[in-house]
């Protein structure tokens, strides 16, 4: 623009100079007249480019924003998370935790479930299992799941599981690598539990959750109360069984659970569950009554385990909207019976043990259970109370044969009762996001308050993951 | 003796007037269906009016609604993604999962706004599929319900020519409402308007509302004070008529807009029972309007 009216002017000054001096002046001041407002044009024309610029910026985030229906694309087809594209998850989690040390930590009075643990008894910062999870639908009449769990170089199957979708009149069977239907937190993965570690109940019964190898065929009744049973067969390899390697079935379960609403704010769920499965030569660490110093053998049970559940849960939310507060009631009892032999056996060749030795006949017969609360009392916050307690239970024995080789101040055989309390606050920024902190105050080995502080996060990446009540 | 008479009557009659059992997910749909089908569905709602669809949980009694449905009714476009999916698979029923006859998605049947180039939950969260609250667009209506009735048809195919008749006089009915609606609106053509959430997409682009701010920095994501004074101060440079708040979602921060901008805070139902006034689908409009035409000439 600029150049251009330079360009005039001289084009102008460069004129035949056959004018008077008069005419000269006039033409001068017509020419530096010309010169400023031409400059002062161009200084408005700048202002309002740089207007026009900032103005389009805006337009453009706004046209982003709201995507005009003509350059928007028709996104067609049912179930935009199925189709062809299996739904991807991944869920990190780490914590710090901060806690006394205790060599073996186990529950007093319970047999140790041992195996499998998604840590806890780690120290310090640590890194919890890293879960991804795949599924999707293999064809109309089936869908697949597989969910790993990732920690430290291993890859652990946690769930691998087929479910039918067409089977109809209420009917599902599930096949593969499962988390057992009994009680109600069992189902639950760890990033879907509202305090940072399991329950002392599902610790001393399971070792964590109970996951079967096998069957599951679940109906629900067409009926306006929600009612839903189940049945599972599997292998049994879990604790408080054991792997026998044989071809019929080694675990069998059957659950019912049933639920409704009341009114627009609340909304219920209780059931009741049953397990049953058998140990061969199930270890656990014993110390011996060895005269020349106790020697750590093999404890050995083998025999039939038993295990009722009760379970319940009561939710609210104002009209049903959780997202700005919600409470959440949960408790599940339990009654685990045993029954069978107990062994024992070592190398050590001062041991009673040694080469193994019958004790005789065990029965056990145990109860306990947990309640608690979750408050959200404004959005992304909440607070929680978790109370654990375990009863030591009636276990018979015929002493004299069993404290021959096995001291009676072993854990196992007092009378403690294991106690357990837990507060939590976490804040979620949204349902992919939660970090959290934990006090617990453990009493579930005779001798030790274990005052622990646990801090926490929980991220979820991928596909939505919708959560079962 | 006499109850116990009309009650075996009331049983044997039972099959013969057996009624589709149509489980919808929003109030919209259950109403739609009664529009087109009439007696011969059952039409039930999984929320009400007052309750955020995307965020309800898989509730025991929906399960056990869902095991007796022969038909889905659902939005799609991730609406319900967290809770459907698992009610339907957990109802046993063979009928109503995704793909079958019995599972009817709304939002395969409407030009979808909003459609992200790219899925990154740094943008909030936001759906594949598009905007996912269409229903603010009195105007689908007329498709989705074309493509129920047919649907209905083919679910009840004794019935079908009823489901076409049901179809015809309703589309006649809307036809006449929507043009009623849209002369009612003329006002509203141009008028700058802050929003709470972006739930208000397609009414914006049906009335040619004109969306100056939304007060959440994401979708789907809670605004903190820092953010709704940035709004704030957009507000006093581009000037809005009111600010607009989807009737199920908590006030906070419309109210805080509204108390330091003096703007009137204008409550759409976006279904039916949003509000006490939006008793059916026509109500649900003849409020919305009667709303947002209050808020502009008060």
């Amino acid at each position: 623009m600029r150049h251009i009216a330079l360009a005039s002017v001289a084009a102008a000054l460069a004129l035949p100079a056959a004018a008077s001096d008069a005419d000269l002046k006039a033409l001068r001041e017509e020419i530096a007249q010309m010169k400023k407002t031409y400059e002062s044009r161009i200084e408005s024309l700048e202002k309002r480019l740089v207007g026009a610029e900032s103005a389009a910026d805006k337009a453009g985030e706004q046209a982003r924003a709201a995507q005009s229906a003509a350059a928007a694309a028709p996104a067609r087809g049912t179930a935009a998370a199925g189709g062809f594209n299996p739904e991807v998850s991944l869920i990190l989690q780490g914590q710090y935790r901060r806690m006394k040390e205790v060599p073996e930590r186990s529950i007093t009075g319970y047999w140790p479930a041992g195996g499998h643990d998604h840590g806890g008894d780690e120290r310090g910062f640590t890194l919890d299992h890293s879960e991804l999870v795949v599924s999707a639908n293999v064809n109309p009449y089936f869908r697949g799941l597989l969910n790993v769990a990732l920690k430290g170089g291993e890859a652990e199957v946690e769930e691998a599981y087929f479910q039918t979708l067409g089977l109809g009149k209420g009917f599902t069977l599930k096949g593969g690598r499962f988390l057992s239907g009994i009680g109600y937190i069992n189902e639950q993965h760890p990033h879907a539990w509202d305090f940072a570690d399991a329950p002392l109940m599902m610790k001393a019964l399971f070792g964590e959750h109970y996951g079967q190898d096998g069957l599951q065929l679940k109906w629900v009744a067409p009926t306006d109360l929600f009612m839903e049973f189940g049945a599972e067969i599997g292998r049994g390899a879990g604790f408080p069984g054991t792997d026998r390697n044989k071809n019929s079935a080694g675990a069998s379960a059957l659950f019912a659970h049933v639920g409704g609403d009341v009114g627009r704010s609340h909304a219920w769920r209780a059931g009741l569950s049953w397990l049953t499965t058998r140990a061969r030569e199930r270890e656990a660490h014993f110390e011996d009554t060895d005269a020349a110093g106790p020697n750590e053998v093999e404890g050995l049970f083998t025999g039939r385990s038993r295990t009722v559940v009760a379970d319940f849960v009561w939710k609210w939310a104002p009209d049903g909207n959780p997202k700005q507060r919600n409470l959440k009631l949960q408790a599940e009892v339990f009654r685990r019976t045993e029954h069978g032999n107990l062994d024992c056996a070592s190398d050590v060749v001062t041991s009673p043990c040694v080469g193994g030795l019958g004790l005789g006949n065990l029965r056990s017969a145990q109860t306990g259970g947990y309640t608690q609360a979750v408050w959200q009392f404004m959005p992304r916050w909440r607070v929680g109370y978790r109370y654990d307690w375990l009863n030591a239970g009636s276990k018979r024995y015929d002493p004299a044969t069993v404290f021959v080789a096995l001291d009676p101040a072993n854990a196992y055989f007092t009378s403690y009762r294991p106690k357990r309390h837990s507060l939590m606050a976490d804040w979620s920024q949204d349902e992919f996001s939660r970090l959290r902190l934990q006090f617990a105050r453990d009493k579930s080995m005779q001798g030790v308050t274990d005052n622990q502080v646990t801090l926490q996060y929980i991220m979820s990446l991928g596909a939505h993951g919708a959560h079962k009540f | 003796m006499k109850r116990l008479l009309v009650l075996a009557l009331w049983l044997l009659a039972l099959p013969a007037q057996a009624a589709l059992e149509v489980f919808a997910t929003g109030p919209e749909w259950a109403a739609l269906a009664k529009e087109i089908g009439g007696e011969r569905v059952n039409a039930w709602s999984a929320t009400h009016g007052l309750q955020d669809v995307h965020r309800i949980e898989a509730r025991p009694s929906l399960i056990a609604r869902a095991r007796r449905a022969d038909l889905v009714i659902a939005t799609g476009a991730e609406l319900e993604v967290g809770w459907l999916p698992v009610v339907l698979r957990e109802s046993g029923n063979a009928a109503i999962q995704p793909g079958k006859t019995g599972y009817f998605e709304a939002a395969a049947h409407v030009r979808m706004l909003d459609v992200p180039k790219t899925v990154d939950r740094i943008h909030g969260d936001v759906h594949a599929a598009g905007n996912p609250h269409f229903v603010a667009d009195a105007r689908v209506y007329l498709k989705i319900g074309e493509a129920l009735a047919s649907r209905l048809s083919t679910l009840d195919a004794a019935n079908a020519g009823a489901y076409q008749a049901g179809y015809r006089a309703f589309a006649g009915k809307w036809r006449a409402a929507l043009a009623r609606w849209e002369a009612q609106a003329k006002p509203l053509r141009g008028v700058p308007v802050a929003v709470q959430h972006d739930a208000f997409v397609y009414l914006e682009d049906w009335l040619g509302l004109k969306r100056v701010a939304t007060l959440e920095p994401k979708p789907g994501v809670e605004p903190g004070a820092a953010y709704l004074q940035e709004v704030l101060a957009r507000l006093a440079a581009q000037p809005a008529r009111m600010v607009l708040r989807p009737a199920y979602q908590h006030d906070a921060s419309s109210r805080w807009i509204a108390e330091r901008s003096k703007l009137p805070v204008v409550t759409l139902p976006l279904t039916v029972g949003g509000t006490a006034e939006a008793k059916d689908l026509y109500t649900l409009f003849d409020d919305t309007l009667a709303r947002l035409l209050a808020a502009l000439n008060p």
